[in-house]
C-alpha cells in the first residue's frame, strides 16, 4: 500500500496529532467547566444556579473531547493504550468517579428536593476536586515516565494541584465573559488567585521536562534548536504578563474586554501543550514505545480517518453553532 | 479472587449499570419527539406536559448515561487490555465512529434540546429532538456491531494472533447484528413503554387527574401492548440465530445434557453441574424440539457434545445462563399478560377511570424492563463464555496484570457510588412524579404553536 508515499509514517503522525488536538480542546474545554465547579464554595448561595447555568449547555459536550481522545489513543496505538492505563489504574479511577459525582450531581441538584440541594452542591465541588486533581497527577506521572517512584509521585502531587489551581483559573475567566455586575467582580478576583496555579503548573513543568531524559535535554538546549524554539517562553511570558495587566483592569465599563483572559488562557494552555508535544515527539509512552512502533494496521487506521475527514468539521461546526445559540452572558436554565 | 474474577466482576457491574440508562434514553427520546410534533399538530396543551414531564427523566437518565459511558471506554485500557491489542483493529474504528457519528451528536444537540427552547425556532428545538434521538440510536447501532461481532466474528484474518479486518461490510453486518440489534432496540422500548405506564399509574393513584396523565398511560400501554408480540418473535428468531453460531449457549440456556430428538422445553429446574444432569425438572415434552427445530423429533444439540477429551467443559456454566434467560422469558410473558389487559381495560374504562388493582400492577411492572434487559444481557454474555470473542480471544488471555487488591478495591468503590446512585435516581423520580401529582406547574410558559407569535409570559420570579 502506498497512499501518498509511506502510510506507516504519516499515518501515525496524523493519528497522534488528532489525538494531541482533542487532548488540548478537553483541557480547555472541560477545564473551563470543571473549574466552575471548583469555584462552587466560594460562590455565595444565590449565586451558585449561575455558575451551573454558564457550563450547562456544554459540559456534555466537552466530557465527549475526553472519550474522542482516549478512543483515539485505544484506536491508534492499541499496546501504549493499554501501558498507559494500566499503571495509570487508580488515578484513572479517582477521575472516573469524580467525573461520576459531577456529572450526576448537575442534574440531581436541580431536581432533587430543595433540602437536598446542598450536599449535591458539595457533591459537585468534590467531582470536580476529584476529576482535576487526578489529570493534574496522570500529567506528571506521565511527564515523569509512568513509573511509581516516591519522586516522581511527590512531582505529581505538585503538578495535580497547580493544574487544579489553573483549571479554577480558566474556570474564573470563563465567569468573566459569562456573567455580570456584582458576580463578575467576585470572578476577577478569583482569577487573580488562579494565575499563579498556571504560571507555578507551567513553569515546573518546563523546568522538569528536560532532565527527566537527556534526549529531551538536547531537544530543547542545542544549537540551533533552541534558536527556533525561543519564541515560546517568550511568547507565554508575554501571556502571562498581558493576563496581568487585564485582569488589574476588570471589570470595565461596557463590559468592553470580558473575554480577554479567556482568550489569553487558551493561548496559554495551546502553548504549554506544544512545548509537551515537542518534548515528547516521537514517544506515546515516554522513552518507551515511539508512535510508529504501537500504531494499529494502517487499512484500520485509513478506514477511521476517511470518517474523521468528512465527520470532524460537521463536528466543529454544531459546536460553534451551540455557542453561538448559547452567546452572551448566562441566564437561568430553562427547559422551556 | 484473582484478578481475572475481579475484573469480570468489575466490567460486568459498570456495563449492568451503564445499559440501565441507555435503555431509557434511547426509546424515551423518541418518544419526547413525539410528544413535541402531537403538540405542534394539536396543539393541546396535555402534550406539552407530557414532555416537560418526561425531559427531566431523560435529562437526568442522560447524565447518568454519559458519567456511566465515559467509565467504560476506560476499562478496556485499564482492565482488558489484552482486548484491544488482539482484536484492536476491529474494535478501534467501530468505537472511533461511534464516537464520531453518534456521541458528539447527542452530546451538543442535547444542549439546544433542553435549554434552548426559548433561544431557538420551534423547528430547530425539534429538529435538535430529532437529531438527539437518532444519535442515541446511532450509539446503541455501533455497540451492538461490536459487542455481536465479538459474538458472531467474520471478515477478519489472523496474523501473528493478532485480527486484521479484511472485509468491513462482512464485519458489521455480521450474522448475529441484525437479530441482536432489533431485540435491544425493541427492549429500550419496551422498558421505556412500561416505565411511562407505571408512574402515570403511580400519578394517578395518587390523585392526579390531569389530562397528562391519562394520555401518558393510554401511550404507555398502547406502546407495550403493541412491542411485547415483536420483542417475543424477534427473540425466538434471536434464539435461531444462536443456535446457528453458539449451540453450547442454547443447550446451557434451555439445560439440555443430551443431544437428540424430542427434547422438553425445561419450564424449571436446578442444573446441576457436577452430575451433569437437572434436578427437580419440570417441562413441556418435546417442547424445545418443537421451538428450536420446528419438529417434535427435531434433534437438538445438548451440552455433553461440549467437552474435552480429559473431561473439562468447553461450554459456559449452566447454572447463571439457565436462570437469567428464564427470568428474561418470564418477565415478557409478564409483560405480554399485563399490557394486553391494560389494553382491554383502557376500551372499558378509559385511561381516567380505571380500577385500582390494574393500576398498582403497572406501577410495580414500572422498572421491568431493567429486569429483562440485564437478564437478557446477563445470557448474552456468560452464555458466551470462556470466550471474549467467539473463538479467537479468551477471556482470561485478555485481562491485566493489575494486582488484584486493586481491581477488589475499586471495585467496591464502583459498586458503593452505583447503588447510592441507584437510590438516588428513583427517588428523584417518584419525588418528581409526587410534585406533578400536587399540581406545581410545570412550566410557566405559553407555548406559541408553529405559525403563531411567541406569546412569553414568564411569570415573577421564576
Ligand atoms: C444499546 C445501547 C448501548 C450499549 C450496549 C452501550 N452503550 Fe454506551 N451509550 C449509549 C448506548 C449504549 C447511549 C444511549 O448512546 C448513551 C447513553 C446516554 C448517552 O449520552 O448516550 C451512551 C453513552 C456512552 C458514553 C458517553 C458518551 C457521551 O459523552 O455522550 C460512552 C463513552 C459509552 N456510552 C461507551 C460505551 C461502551 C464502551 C460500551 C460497551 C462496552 C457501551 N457504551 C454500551
Ligand atoms: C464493546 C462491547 C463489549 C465488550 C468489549 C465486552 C466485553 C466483555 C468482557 C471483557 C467481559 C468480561 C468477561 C466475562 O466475565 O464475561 C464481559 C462480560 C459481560 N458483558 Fe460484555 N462486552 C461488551 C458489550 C456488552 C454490552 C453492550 C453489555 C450490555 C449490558 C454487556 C454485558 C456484559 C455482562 C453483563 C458481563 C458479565 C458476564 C459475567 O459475569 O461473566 N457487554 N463483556
Ligand atoms: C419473551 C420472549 C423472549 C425471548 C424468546 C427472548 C430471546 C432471547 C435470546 C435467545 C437471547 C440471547 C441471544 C444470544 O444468544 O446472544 C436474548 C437476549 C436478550 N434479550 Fe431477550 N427474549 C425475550 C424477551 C425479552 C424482553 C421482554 C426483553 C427486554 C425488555 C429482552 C431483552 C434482551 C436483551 C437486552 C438481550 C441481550 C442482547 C441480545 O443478545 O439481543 N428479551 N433474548
Amino acid at each position: 500500500m502506498t497512499y501518498f508515499g509511506d502510510p506507516a509514517i504519516w499515518l501515525p503522525w496524523t493519528f497522534a496529532a488528532l489525538m494531541g488536538l482533542s487532548i488540548l480542546i478537553y483541557v480547555i474545554l472541560d477545564g473551563f467547566d470543571l473549574g466552575v465547579g471548583l469555584l462552587m464554595p466560594l460562590a455565595e448561595e444565590r449565586e451558585k444556579d449561575r455558575l451551573v447555568a454558564s457550563i450547562g449547555p456544554f459540559w456534555d459536550a466537552n466530557e465527549t473531547w475526553l472519550v474522542l481522545a482516549i478512543g483515539l489513543l485505544l484506536v491508534a496505538f492499541p499496546p501504549a493504550h493499554g501501558i498507559i492505563l494500566t499503571s495509570l489504574y487508580l488515578p484513572v479511577f479517582i477521575m472516573l468517579v469524580g467525573l461520576i459525582l459531577r456529572g450526576v450531581s448537575f442534574e440531581f441538584r436541580a431536581k432533587a428536593p430543595l433540602s437536598q440541594k446542598k450536599r449535591w452542591n458539595a457533591a459537585f465541588f468534590i467531582g470536580s476536586l476529584m476529576a482535576s486533581m487526578s489529570q493534574g497527577f496522570m500529567l506528571g506521572m506521565y511527564v515523569m515516565g509512568l513509573t511509581w517512584t516516591l519522586s516522581h509521585v511527590a512531582f505529581a502531587l505538585l503538578t495535580a494541584v497547580f493544574l487544579t489551581v489553573g483549571y479554577s483559573f480558566i474556570g474564573a475567566a470563563w465567569l468573566i465573559a459569562k456573567t455580570e455586575g456584582a458576580l463578575q467582580t467576585r470572578a476577577v478576583g478569583w482569577a487573580k488567585g488562579g494565575i499563579w496555579g498556571l504560571i507555578l503548573g507551567i513553569g515546573a513543568i518546563s523546568v522538569a521536562t528536560p532532565f527527566v531524559s537527556p534526549r529531551i535535554f538536547d531537544k530543547w538546549f542545542s544549537l540551533p534548536e533552541f534558536l527556533y524554539l525561543s519564541p515560546m517562553p517568550i511568547l507565554s511570558g508575554a501571556l502571562v504578563l498581558y493576563l496581568f495587566w487585564r485582569i488589574h483592569k476588570l471589570p470595565q465599563v461596557g463590559d468592553k474586554t470580558a473575554w480577554s483572559p479567556f482568550a489569553a488562557a487558551m493561548a496559554l494552555f495551546a502553548l504549554a501543550f506544544a512545548g509537551m508535544a515537542y518534548s515528547f515527539y516521537p514517544y506515546v509512552v515516554p522513552e518507551q514505545i515511539t508512535i510508529y512502533d504501537a500504531a494499529a494496521a494502517p487499512e484500520s487506521l485509513f478506514i477511521i480517518l476517511i470518517g474523521t475527514l468528512f465527520v470532524l468539521p460537521a463536528i466543529l461546526g454544531y459546536t460553534a453553532l451551540s455557542y453561538y445559540i448559547f452567546r452572551g452572558k448566562a441566564t437561568e436554565l430553562r427547559y422551556d | 479472587m484473582d484478578t481475572l474474577l475481579l475484573s469480570r466482576i468489575q466490567f460486568g457491574a459498570n456495563i449492568s449499570f451503564h445499559i440501565l440508562f441507555p435503555t431509557i434514553t434511547i426509546a424515551l427520546g423518541w418518544m419526547l419527539l413525539f410528544f413535541k410534533l402531537r403538540f405542534s399538530v394539536t396543539g393541546e396543551r396535555k402534550w406539552m406536559d407530557a414532555y416537560m414531564f418526561w425531559v427531566k427523566i431523560f435529562a437526568l437518565s442522560f447524565a447518568m448515561g454519559v458519567v456511566s459511558g465515559i467509565t467504560m471506554s476506560f476499562q478496556f485500557g485499564t482492565n482488558w487490555p489484552g482486548f484491544m491489542e488482539t482484536v484492536g483493529n476491529v474494535a478501534g474504528p467501530l468505537l472511533a465512529y461511534e464516537v464520531i457519528t453518534a456521541f458528539f451528536l447527542e452530546a451538543v444537540f442535547l444542549g439546544i434540546m433542553l435549554f434552548g427552547a426559548s433561544r431557538v425556532k420551534p423547528w430547530v428545538h425539534t429538529l435538535a429532538t430529532f437529531l438527539v434521538a437518532f444519535g442515541t440510536t446511532m450509539s446503541a447501532f455501533w455497540i451492538i456491531v461490536l459487542n455481536s461481532w465479538m459474538h458472531t466474528p467474520q471478515g477478519y484474518e489472523l496474523r501473528d494472533g493478532v485480527v486484521f479486518a479484511t472485509d468491513w461490510w462482512a464485519i458489521v453486518f455480521n450474522p448475529s447484528m441484525p437479530y441482536r440489534l432489533i431485540h435491544m432496540l425493541l427492549a429500550s422500548g419496551l422498558t421505556v413503554a412500561f416505565l411511562i405506564a407505571g408512574i402515570s399509574a403511580l400519578r394517578l393513584l395518587w390523585g392526579d387527574r390531569a389530562e397528562s396523565v391519562k394520555t401518558t398511560l393510554r401511550v404507555g400501554i398502547i406502546a407495550a401492548a403493541g412491542l411485547i408480540p415483536l420483542q417475543i418473535l424477534a427473540g425466538d428468531f434471536h434464539g435461531l440465530n444462536t443456535l446457528e453460531h453458539q449451540p453450547a449457549k442454547v443447550a446451557a440456556m434451555e439445560g439440555n445434557w443430551d443431544t437428540g430428538p424430542n427434547i422438553p422445553l425445561v419450564l424449571f429446574a436446578i442444573p446441576d453441574e457436577e452430575a451433569r444432569e437437572n434436578r427437580f425438572e419440570i417441562g413441556i415434552p418435546n417442547g424445545a424440539s418443537l421451538i428450536l427445530k420446528h419438529k417434535v423429533d427435531g434433534v437438538v444439540p445438548g451440552l455433553n457434545d461440549f467437552v474435552a477429551e480429559d473431561g473439562t467443559p468447553l461450554h459456559p456454566r449452566v447454572t447463571p445462563v439457565f436462570f437469567s434467560f428464564r427470568i428474561m422469558v418470564a418477565t415478557g410473558m409478564a409483560m405480554l399478560a399485563l399490557s394486553w389487559a391494560g389494553l382491554y381495560l383502557l376500551r372499558r374504562y378509559g385511561a381516567g377511570a380505571m380500577p385500582d388493582v390494574p393500576l398498582y400492577a403497572f406501577a410495580a411492572m414500572s422498572f421491568s424492563g431493567w429486569i429483562a434487559t440485564l437478564a437478557g444481557w446477563y445470557t448474552t454474555e456468560i452464555g458466551r463464555q470462556p470466550w471474549l470473542v467467539q473463538g479467537v480471544l479468551s477471556t482470561k488471555d485478555a485481562v491485566s496484570d493489575v494486582p488484584s487488591g486493586m481491581v477488589l478495591s475499586t471495585l467496591i468503590g464502583y459498586l458503593v457510588i452505583y447503588a447510592v446512585l441507584i437510590v438516588a435516581y428513583i427517588g428523584v423520580i417518584t419525588y418528581l412524579a409526587r410534585k406533578a401529582s400536587r399540581g406545581e406547574p410545570l412550566s410557566s410558559r405559553v407555548y406559541p404553536r408553529s405559525g403563531e407569535a411567541e406569546v412569553a409570559a414568564l411569570h415573577a420570579g421564576e
